[in-house]
């Protein structure tokens, strides 16, 4: 708080001063001569500095979607092929019931994602004992340093009742293995859990510093005028996040889409029980890896692609990402 | 004044509001205890699981201790895996998150001074491509990026995993969000005009000015080069090469608790396998607990601040 208010001070401080009141013609055209010349330096030093960074850019972001793009309507043999390809996938077999899988597990995570990051971050926020609030922070970030493939087999032990530390939870819900656990209609919410469980700590973190970012006279003035917590929170604060929201939206999309190494592990760990298959990202594998048809695999990733960008759309919309306060 | 106006309206609302505001704290202190076991009770129990046999760990409560032997006898096991294959993953892991942490650092923060304090004709470019690339998910251009390092013949290769790791647009935009609302522009027009030259700007002023955006930086970027798997499990074909999280992979599939046809083959016990679990992420979890002042003030929201 105290930082803030000294921020603001100096910033008032800092009111531009009027320049070019008194100089006199000599002293105005060495000095803008002086100003070309350091301009000139200026943007050498721009393109040098970004070279490396644009080289990079260049073969891992643009060329590869420019390549995916060409392979997608493209055949085998490299001539042009419509949208062969894209049919071909639709009418996998695969294909639909994977969409389908990607969607429910999307569905669920989001909607969980949003609800819950939400609420601990405005009752977090809401502690007054700091080292309580810090406490509880940190405890919801630990599991993030558990991404990928460890916390895929950390929730491999957790979900199997033989040796889960909450066995009688899955016990009292019918569950007696594993594989009755992760059987197919559990898994959207078995992904939205893990899921979860590693990400939602960083998007608490993050909100919680969105909410310290509200202004406290504001806050102040609803507590005065007799809001309470629950009105604050969704006059206030609520649409003070929006944009926030948006944006761990539009990320955990794009990121929920690409879901591909923990139906892997469990189709692994679980006998293929779950199908090395049951992903689009995973299909998209097999289509490069088992079958060579990488134009298939390409068609695959372009169509996610899109996908998640006109996902994106409706938050970015939504959210008023790129409006000016 | 904070407080007294606090006072003042909680006195007032004492007479309806106490009720509700009881029920409301035991609300809030319900949330917070039952999530703040959601997300640690698996670790706890990871931590005990390590020190069991395998029968403990079926038939003990969860969050008894083993043994100090059980630890060892784990651990005996793991290393024994494939010849000390672990020790392997586990120097693989480390060199490529490290070389890509290294190569980020050279690559995203100068490019974020160029975006932020320079003029040069392509810079809305960069900064339009690099938002747009920065929203497209890194495993939807593995496939692309792998017929690509596949072109140049580096399949194999550690730079099949550095080079795409170094490739950070987030980077580049914390960077550039850092440099252009925390460095006064002022402050590098007067070393300009006191003769410094432009890289000298750069090194002597803005640099040193930028430690806590690199340290970000830096945080996210080995963060993510450590947990990939995908890319390295798509680039690199041969168990000597994998790093750690590939590695884990390959101890699952030798578990019979959980793949029964690697009976045969060296078996991982399940406490080995919880054991290798905690070692592949014990290097974050470390790197998280140095970092966490920094991380949970939220500053890292602060520093992508629109």
């Amino acid at each position: 708080m105290d930082t803030r208010s000294s921020n603001l001070k100096s910033s008032a401080l800092s009111v531009e001063q009027p320049v070019g009141a008194g100089t006199t013609r000599p002293v105005l055209r060495q000095a803008l001569r002086r100003k070309n010349h350091l301009d000139a330096n200026h943007g050498k030093m721009g393109y040098a500095f970004a070279s490396l960074y644009t080289l990079l850019l260049v073969a891992f972001g643009i060329v590869p979607t420019l390549y995916a793009i060409f392979l997608a309507f493209t055949s085998s043999s490299g001539s042009f092929a419509g949208v062969a390809n894209f049919v071909q996938i639709f009418q996998d077999y695969r294909f639909l019931p994977d969409v389908g899988h990607v969607a429910a597990f999307l569905a669920i995570w989001l909607v969980g994602l949003v609800i819950f990051v939400v609420l601990l971050a405005l009752i977090v926020h809401g502690i007054r004992a700091r080292w309580l609030s810090g406490t509880a922070r940190f405890l919801f970030y630990i599991p993030g340093a558990l991404a990928g493939a460890s916390s895929v087999m950390l929730w491999l032990f957790v979900l199997d009742p033989a040796v889960s530390p909450v066995s009688f939870l899955l016990r009292a819900m019918g569950l007696q293995t594993l594989v009755q656990t992760i059987s197919p209609q559990h898994l959207p919410i078995v992904f939205a859990v893990i899921a979860f469980w590693t990400g939602a700590g960083g998007w608490i973190v993050i909100m919680y510093g969105a909410l310290n970012n509200i202004s406290t006279e504001i806050m102040e003035a609803a507590r005065i005028d007799g809001a309470n917590a629950v009105q604050i929170a969704f006059s206030i604060q609520l649409p003070m996040m929006r944009k926030w929201i948006a944006y761990m939206g539009i990320m955990s999309l794009a990121a929920g889409t690409q879901l591909f190494v923990e139906p892997q592990l469990l189709s692994q760990a679980s006998n293929a029980v779950v199908g090395n298959d049951y992903s689009l990202n995973q299909l998209a594998y097999l289509y490069a890896f088992q079958q060579n048809n990488f134009n298939g695999s390409a068609a695959i990733s372009i169509v996610l692609l899109v996908a998640a960008l006109a996902l994106s759309a409706v938050f970015v919309a939504r959210g008023g990402l790129f409006e000016r306060d | 004044m904070t407080a007294l106006t606090e006072r003042g309206s909680r006195r007032a609302g004492l007479s309806q509001g106490a009720v509700s505001r009881a029920t409301g704290r035991t609300f809030v202190g319900l949330v917070l205890v039952v999530f703040a076991l959601f997300f640690i009770i698996p670790i706890v129990w990871l931590l005990f699981a390590t020190t069991k046999t395998e029968q403990q760990l079926v038939g003990t409560n969860p969050f008894s201790l083993g043994s100090f032997q059980g630890l060892a006898a784990n651990w005996n096991s793991l290393v024994g895996f494939q010849s000390g294959a672990i020790a392997t993953w586990l120097g693989n892991s480390a060199f490529y998150a490290v070389a890509a942490l290294v190569l980020t650092l050279v690559v995203s923060i100068p490019a974020g001074y160029a975006l932020a304090l320079t003029e040069f004709r392509l810079r809305r470019l960069l900064l339009v491509v690099t938002l747009v690339v920065m929203l497209i998910p890194n495993t939807a251009l593995v496939l692309p990026i792998f017929l690509e390092i596949n072109v140049v013949g580096l399949i194999g290769s550690p730079l099949s995993v550095i080079l795409p790791f170094s490739f950070f647009p987030f980077g580049v935009y914390l960077a550039y969000i850092y440099f252009s609302t925390s460095i006064p522009r002022d402050l590098l027009a007067a070393a300009r005009i006191d003769g410094c030259s432009e890289f000298g700007v750069f090194a002597r002023i803005a640099l040193p000015l930028a430690a806590p955006v690199v340290a970000l930086v830096a945080f996210f970027s080995f963060v993510q080069n450590w947990n990939n798997y995908f890319l390295p499990f798509v680039m690199l074909p041969s168990s000597s090469q994998y790093p750690m999280q590939v590695g884990l992979t390959s101890l699952l599939a030798s578990t019979p608790a959980f793949n029964p046809s690697a009976l045969g083959t060296s078996p991982i016990q399940l406490p080995a396998l919880a054991l290798a679990t905690l070692v592949s992420v014990a290097p974050v979890i470390i790197v998280f607990l140095f970092s966490q002042r920094f991380l949970v003030t939220g500053m890292t929201a602060g520093s992508t601040k629109e």
